[in-house]
């Protein structure tokens, strides 16, 4: 990746229809087997699932305004905490990027016509709704109140709650997990175009398949921690149970095992986007791209070798206790050299600021302060201390919330012209994004303060001197939720009224954006044959070009 | 190359490509399903190691019997659908048919075997509970992995079977084509990942406490 040459001309646009106009019935959809459109099916479901975390985590933060009791009993908050978990956790975050841009992009990036096996695909989403719907079914029977971990022995002894509905839709969805794995990595190495070599192929496409092979290799293990909770509260098996000789720290083993791989699972397609975007708004090629990919395969490693600093202070042993936090200082190493790397290439870049740009820069800033956060969980005598206290909710918000929500709704506005073909109002876009990123901080920094000074995680009464940081985070919860309900609104608005996209209204590089705005059931008219590298906005030898966005001032017109 | 429109399948282009795409990840599917057993067989040797005495005594109880002979007949059933997968590749369709029926067959020998294994265990009540016969509570450890162990275990056998008799019945009635046919190796390749599973948990199961 040393050599790249001056861009080939643009390939043909087919004049065949889009891919939406391709049926209208609800057959049509229901049964595609077209990437694209399974991928509009995971927007669809997904965002409810979005929603409906939302609303649970609503009623947490109004509850958490005063110290006392006042809204709802400890039980209801417990299941409150545990919905909004669960779904933010295994059907928002896990299948957002991967599952809506994957599907629709992996294929088109590489100018494949489709993913390997299309089936499998279209069964992934039926197994995730499947999966969904038992956990919902969980909730209108009565709701859960493990916490997203299901930590045992609670969650197979004492719990009298809906956990075997929700063990069960948590399964089908990791099923769900696995098959979209093993479909983007088979398309990854099997449906390339002709020229398309690894060290040619977007940093989006490396960073799914980084995520895929964590998906394969981890998702099993969560499926068979599940499958004992299953055995030993419904069959009564000891497996777990400390009164008949198991071990139910090596529930959280395994656990973690699955969990802190997940993470990754999470934040890796998110680093995926942020690379696309940063280096199309800064109009310069990618700092470090060999170092980029190999990052994203060192995260992927070293993420399952990790595990223990979930369980610092579950009983482990010094010696344990050492290596697991070494390996963790050690793994965020990678993750550090990404956001050197896209500093690197906003240094001296020609900035503009879309959109999609500022909620990439909301990534990376958030990301960093949860990151380094991370860095303070990973020494054992600051973990002992704030361990469940605000303070890691807070560290997992800025990574999850902070970082991969952030990325979601920079690929949702960059990808919109090519997915829809139309344009959003690019005002309206960018006042979301700065507001998101205010009310986020607003909403989850007094928690690193609260946590530090010891307000303990999942309680609903707290002493009085903790109020004033849960008035500040709830107030700024109302200003993140109004962020997140604005796109929902503007991008509505622009299916119908928003000015045609074109084919390239970023002036990006990369295979997607050769064919029409929206993409052909077939993708490419002809297979495309790929003779440069990616990115290549500064091509050597040439004075940068001016940055001219053909967008700037259409949308905006209403 | 041949180009039969019956087998090639979107977004494939050659039918060579498929098969090869076919086969990648069916190998990464099973390297999945390798670590789905791995965190069971983990645990087991987490708790085995914590608990020697209760673990070679509890294996003492399991039949032995039943476990070699099944460990025979499904390491036969894998030689003949490595012959159907083979025999398909040159066309011979009698062979691969009766290759796959007696797989099939095989794979439901084991299954029956199984269950009279089973039917034996509860008649021991070697189920854990209040019942359970031996005195060391980590000997209702063993059997929980057991149970749950082969139990998972059947459940891939049933899948099996249901995937070998299908391919047999298709072919049997010639509704299918055989040679380059993806799907011929693709099952054989998850008929095996059934046996070498089985292979592993057979001296898990059986043989602990009994070398002297
Ligand atoms: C919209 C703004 C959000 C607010 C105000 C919020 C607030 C909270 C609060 C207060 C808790 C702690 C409950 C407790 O421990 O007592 C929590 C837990 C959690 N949140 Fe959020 N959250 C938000 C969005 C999200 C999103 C988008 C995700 C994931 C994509 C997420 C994932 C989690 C997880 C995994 C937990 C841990 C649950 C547990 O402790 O069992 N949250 N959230
Ligand atoms: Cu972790």
């Amino acid at each position: 990746m040393t050599t790249i040459a001056a861009p080939s001309g643009d390939l043909p646009v087919s004049s065949e229809p889009s891919y939406l106009s391709a049926g209208y019935t609800l057959g049509s959809w229901l049964g595609t087997s077209d990437h694209k459109r399974i991928a509009i099916l995971y927007a669809i479901s997904v965002t409810l699932f979005f929603f409906l975390g939302g609303i649970a985590v609503t009623i947490v933060r109004v509850e958490l305004f005063t110290p006392e009791a006042d809204v709802v009993t400890a039980d209801t908050y417990n299941r409150l905490f545990t919905l909004h978990g669960v779904i933010m956790v295994w059907f928002f975050m896990i299948p957002s990027i991967p599952n809506i841009f994957g599907n629709f992009l992996l294929p088109l990036m590489i100018g494949a016509p489709d993913v390997a096996f299309p089936r499998l695909n279209l069964m992934s989403w039926y197994l995730n709704i499947g999966g969904a719907s038992l956990t919902i079914y969980a909730l209108i029977a009565g709701g859960v109140d493990t916490g997203w971990t299901f930590y045992t022995p609670f969650s197979t002894m004492f719990s009298n709650t809906h956990v075997l509905a929700t063990a069960a839709g948590v399964f089908l969805a990791g099923f769900s997990s696995i098959a979209t794995g093993v479909n983007f990595i088979a398309t990854t190495h099997m449906l390339r175009a002709p020229g398309m070599t690894w060290f040619r192929l977007p940093l989006f496409v490396w960073a799914i398949y980084a995520t895929s092979i964590v998906m394969v290799l981890a998702t099993p293990v969560l499926a068979i921690t599940l499958i004992l909770i299953v055995a030993e509260r419904w069959l009564g098996l000891p497996i777990f149970d400390p009164s008949r000789g198991g071990d139910p720290v090596l529930f959280q083993h395994l656990f973690w095992f699955y969990s802190h791989p997940a993470v990754y699972i999470m934040v890796l397609p998110a680093m995926g986007v942020v690379s696309e975007v940063i280096t199309c708004f800064a109009r310069r090629r990618v700092f470090g791209y060999t170092f980029m990919v190999y990052a994203m395969i060192g995260i992927a490693g070293i993420g399952f070798f990790v595990w223990g600093h979930h369980m610092f202070v579950a009983g482990m042993s010094p010696y344990a206790g050492l290596i697991f936090s070494f390996l963790s200082f050690v793994v965020a190493v990678p993750s550090a050299i990404k956001v050197f790397n896209w500093t690197a290439t906003l240094y001296r870049g020609q900035i503009s600021f879309d959109a999609p740009m500022l909620y990439a820069l909301g990534f990376l800033g958030l990301f960093t302060i949860g990151g380094l956060t991370g860095l303070f969980l990973a020494s054992i005598p600051v973990d002992v201390h704030v361990t469940d206290t605000y303070f890691v909710v807070a560290h997992f918000h800025y990574i999850m919330v902070g970082g991969t929500v952030s990325a979601f709704f920079a690929a949702l506005h960059f990808w919109w012209p090519k997915i829809t073909g139309r344009l959003y109002p690019e005002t309206w876009a960018r006042f979301a994004a700065i507001l998101m990123f205010f009310g986020f901080n607003f909403t989850f920094f007094p928690q690193f303060i609260v946590g530090y000074l010891g307000m303990p995680r999942r309680y609903h009464v707290y002493p009085p001197e903790f109020q004033v940081y849960n008035v500040l985070s709830s107030a700024g919860a109302v200003i993140l939720a109004a962020a997140y309900l604005m796109p929902l609104g503007y991008l509505a608005w622009s299916l119908v009224w928003g000015r045609r996209a074109g084919r390239n209204p970023w002036d990006a590089t990369g295979l997607e954006w050769q064919t029409a705005s929206p993409p052909p059931r077939e993708n490419f008219p002809r297979t495309p044959h790929v003779d440069v590298g990616p990115y290549d906005y500064h091509p050597e030898g040439m004075s940068p070009a001016p940055y001219q966005p053909r967008h700037r001032g259409q949308g905006d017109q209403a | 190359m041949t180009q039969s429109p019956a087998v090639l399948k979107e977004p494939w282009q050659d039918l060579g490509r498929q098969r090869e795409g076919a086969a990648f990840g069916i190998w990464v599917f099973l390297a999945s399903e390798l670590l789905f057993f791995g965190g069971m067989i983990l645990l087991y040797t987490v708790y085995r190691v914590e608990n020697p005495e209760a673990f070679a005594a509890a294996a003492r109880e399991t039949d032995i019997w039943y476990g070699t002979v099944n460990t025979a007949v499904l390491l036969t059933s894998s030689l003949t659908m490595a012959v159907a997968a083979q025999g398909a590749e040159q066309d011979w369709r009698r062979l691969v048919v009766w290759c796959l029926a007696a797989t099939a067959l095989l794979g439901l020998t084991f299954g029956i075997l199984k269950g009279f294994e089973y039917a034996e265990d509860i008649r021991k009540s070697l189920i854990p509970g209040p019942d359970f016969p031996l005195q060391e509570p980590a000997a209702q450890l063993f059997f929980a992995l057991y149970w749950t162990m082969t139990g998972l275990h059947a459940i891939h056998l049933t899948i099996g079977i249901g995937l070998v008799s299908r391919l047999c019945l298709l072919g049997a009635l010639g509704r299918i084509v055989l040679r380059g046919n993806p799907q011929f190796e693709v099952t054989a390749l998850y008929w095996h990942l059934i046996d070498v599973i089985w292979i592993i948990l057979y001296p898990l199961i059986y043989l602990p406490g009994r070398a002297s």
